[in-house]
């Protein structure tokens, strides 16, 4: 009993909560390219910068913060200072949008078009960053490290294993709940929503209905630049903040968008657990929870790993081929917004 | 008409600057940083060429440039490097086993596929089976191989070497390499809609890097290879030479900077060897009746396709003919550089790079491509001092110990990154169609 119980214990703390704090960054970042491609039907390869930015502002506006000796203990103080990341991500996504992509919109340019624009928009975001806040490694967690100790798990419980719970995880997760809720009751709910929905699924008919096509395009930008700046600082608290991870993380994202099936919000939810699980599954050494669950006296000589933990980011990017290999249209099917 | 002046010479106008940039540098910083962007302008315009082929011709969007890249430059390793006879003796044997096996598996599984009736569920269960069994296989024959060969003198060697030939070999058989990958990506993937076409090709060339960077048996992966060895004299040889002294004596140059000069001046002679032979290939190509059916598939698909002509196999062996450019191009610049370093492959850098040139040199056009290239390279690396001067300048009224000047000043390298984006952004709206647009044929 208590050997199953550690086995447990083991694998949720080395693949269960790792992979939902993970999940839950892709999810946010894949709604964001979801968002992108539902209404504007382009591949936004400049939404990693888009996180990165996000992230840069709260960051600077975190320092701020702490040189004035605000602090809301034993919470990070960069929740609140995720607000102004939001205002001023929002603001520079729409500058974006008015200066680079209307002009391409107007001419009602191809896809492919659009998506060597975000090319450009990822240099220049890119540049802007690093020339703002440099290309280093930038951290900016305070606050409490541990909501629950290994040590005091396994005073509290007896057991040989430890499950700790480390804050960045556990905010990571609430927020993106609670973001996620927000986001499809607004989509279901909202008139706005509604129309955004409505425009996404057939653009002429929308038109016809009335839907005015502006207001769509920028509430679309408002939400994307809101859930980059979240994802891009929880992904920042918990690794830690470097401009050049966040354009490594795009892959996954889109990953995790197409797995689901792009244009689905629900998809680029359950894509990024599915991305963020398979990663972990296929790179975790089992050796310790065979040997909790086998029979007393077995012996394990390899570590039981299906792939080296240098092949973590393969995994995810394997299925992104298999994926559009085999089924383009991703998990959900044929669903929009 | 000045106007129609500049139309009729756009191009050997717009290159005569490019010249005249790559002179300037000459004059005022030196002329062997003037010699080293141009050999480097001369690789990117390969790439560029090769992305032109796919995107220009056919309108492929291959954004999986990099790994194309690797692979040539992982040839130039394989080929010129000498042999590990002891790597080879301990571990020939299970990595030949391995790859056995992985031939086996996945020919078995394209053996079994057609036969079993289509709609069966036991088919997927049966390959399931069959690569469960070839994992196990590779896993026992394999690890043991990998790590008695990683174990042979791991800071020196650690893998299994190369085959020792001349390194101007692997310029070809980088080429070959990349398409033969290229084949087997184009067999699956082509069929994809060109945006998804693109996010594949990105993902499978970080696959490509991923396994170059882990498998050190083969590659020495982080480690990186050192010391290739050059298709042209070394410094120190050319010093000791009788001929050499008096040649440098007679331009009036110190020994060790005429040298280098040299060195620098013989790859720019066979990288504009191997440009001209693909230029003309490619201009050719582009003239004949098969340019003429690429023209057609890419501007309607459908109208092509319905005139009797084979879109896929056609779009397969252009997107392995611009690969298979695109894989040279690596081997030579790993030549040039006589190291391979895995780690340097970035998608920054060796994709959307590539194709920034492509797009802002006109795709469709072969010397819009090199423009493109060596346009692009240029300002990429001279984008750093030119921001410096320009920010140096700037700031000239602030205090020199002044922490937002130090700031700027820090800042001026990433100018190079926000130049490139605006530059491309620029182009976009306003020349779509690229500095040398593609010629309207009749």
């Amino acid at each position: 009993m208590t050997d199953l119980l550690n086995a447990i214990v083991l694998l949720s703390n080395f693949l269960i909560i790792p992979g939902l704090s993970y999940g839950s960054q892709l999810a946010l970042g894949a709604l964001g390219v979801t968002l992108v491609y539902g209404v504007l039907r382009f591949s936004n390869f400049g939404h990693g910068e888009t996180m990165s930015f996000g992230a840069m502002v709260t960051i600077l506006t975190t320092w701020g913060l702490q040189s004035i000796g605000v602090s809301i203990h034993p919470l990070p103080t960069a929740l609140i200072a995720i607000p102004v990341g939001i205002i001023v991500t929002i603001f520079f996504t729409l500058l974006i949008d008015q200066t680079v992509y209307k002009y391409h919109r107007t001419r009602k340019a191809n896809p492919v078009t659009f998506l060597i624009v975000s090319i450009g928009v990822m240099f220049f975001m890119g540049g802007l960053i690093r020339f703002i806040i440099g290309p280093g490694d930038q951290i900016f967690f305070d606050g409490t490290r541990f909501i629950l100790k290994a040590k005091e798990f396994k005073e509290l419980t007896g057991l040989d294993e430890g499950l700790s719970l480390k804050m960045t995880q556990g905010v990571t997760i609430i927020t993106a709940i609670i973001i996620v809720a927000g986001l499809f009751w607004f989509l279901n709910h909202t008139r706005t929503g509604k129309s955004m929905r409505a425009y996404s699924d057939n653009e002429n008919l929308a038109l016809l209905s009335g839907i005015n096509p502006r207001k769509v395009v920028l509430v679309t930008w408002i939400l994307v630049a809101t859930l980059a700046t979240i994802a891009g600082t929880l992904y920042g608290l918990d690794k830690s903040f470097k401009p050049f991870v966040y354009m490594q993380l795009l892959l996954p994202i889109f990953a995790s968008a197409i797995v689901g099936g792009v244009g689905n919000p629900v998809g680029a939810i359950v894509g990024g657990y599915v991305i963020a699980f398979s990663e972990l599954i296929m790179t975790f050494a089992y050796k310790k929870v065979v040997l909790y669950l086998a029979p007393e006296g077995t012996t394990v000589d390899s570590l039981i790993q299906l792939l080296g933990t240098n092949y973590k980011i393969a995994v995810s990017f394997i299925i992104l081929v298999i994926v559009l290999i085999i089924r383009p249209t991703g998990i959900f099917q044929g669903k929009t917004l | 008409m000045k106007a129609s002046f500049f139309q009729k010479h756009r191009s050997v106008l717009l290159f005569s600057f490019m010249g005249t940039l790559l002179i300037l540098v000459g004059v005022f910083q030196s002329w062997s940083v003037a010699l080293t962007i141009f050999n480097l302008c001369l690789v990117s315009a390969i790439m560029a060429l090769g992305v032109n082929i796919q995107w220009g011709y056919a309108g492929l969007f291959n954004v999986g440039v990099m790994g194309f890249a690797a692979l040539g430059g992982l040839a130039s390793v394989l080929i010129s490097m000498p042999r590990v006879e002891e790597a080879w003796e301990v571990g020939g044997f299970g990595i030949l086993a391995g790859f056995l096996i992985i031939v086996t598996t996945v020919m078995s599984c394209l053996i079994i596929w057609p036969k079993i009736k289509k709609n069966k569920r036991s088919r997927y269960w049966i390959i399931f089976t069959l690569v469960i069994l070839g994992y196990s296989g590779l896993r026992i024959f394999f690890d043991p191989g990998v790590r008695a060969i990683e174990d042979v003198n791991p800071s020196v060697t650690g893998y299994l070497g190369g085959l020792g030939l001349p390194i101007l070999v692997a310029w070809p058989v980088g080429g070959i390499l990349a398409a033969g990958v290229a084949f087997v990506i184009g067999k699956v993937a082509l069929g994809l809609r060109s945006d998804y076409l693109a996010i594949a090709t990105l993902g499978i060339s970080e696959i490509i890097i991923i396994i170059i960077k882990n498998e050190e048996w083969l590659t020495r992966g982080v480690k990186n290879v050192n010391g290739l060895p050059r298709p042209v004299p070394y410094e120190v040889d050319l010093q000791q030479a009788a001929w050499f002294q008096d040649w440098a004596l007679f331009l009036d140059l110190p020994l060790d900077d005429a040298s280098s000069l040299l060195v620098k001046v013989c790859y720019a002679l066979l990288f504009i060897v191997v440009i001209a032979v693909l230029l003309w290939l490619s201009e050719t190509a582009l003239r004949s009746p098969w340019g003429r059916m690429m023209r057609a598939i890419r501007d309607n698909e459908v109208a092509a396709g319905a005139m009797g002509k084979n879109v896929t196999w056609q779009h397969l062996r252009v997107f392995v003919i611009g690969s298979a450019v695109i894989g040279m191009a690596g081997a030579m610049l790993t030549t040039l550089d006589g190291q391979f370093t895995p780690v340097g492959y970035q998608p920054l850098r060796f994709t959307f790079l590539i194709w920034v040139m492509v797009i802002i040199g006109g795709s469709g056009n072969n010397w819009g491509a090199i423009l493109g290239g060596f346009f692009i390279w240029f300002f990429w690396i001279e984008a750093e001092p030119i921001g410096l001067w320009i920010i140096a300048h700037l700031t000239s009224s602030m205090e020199p110990a002044s922490p937002i000047r130090a700031h700027l000043l820090e800042g001026a390298a990433h100018m190079r990154l926000m130049t490139v984006g605006i530059i491309l952004l620029v182009t976009l709206r306003y020349a779509p169609e690229g500095l040398i647009p593609e010629k309207k044929r009749m």
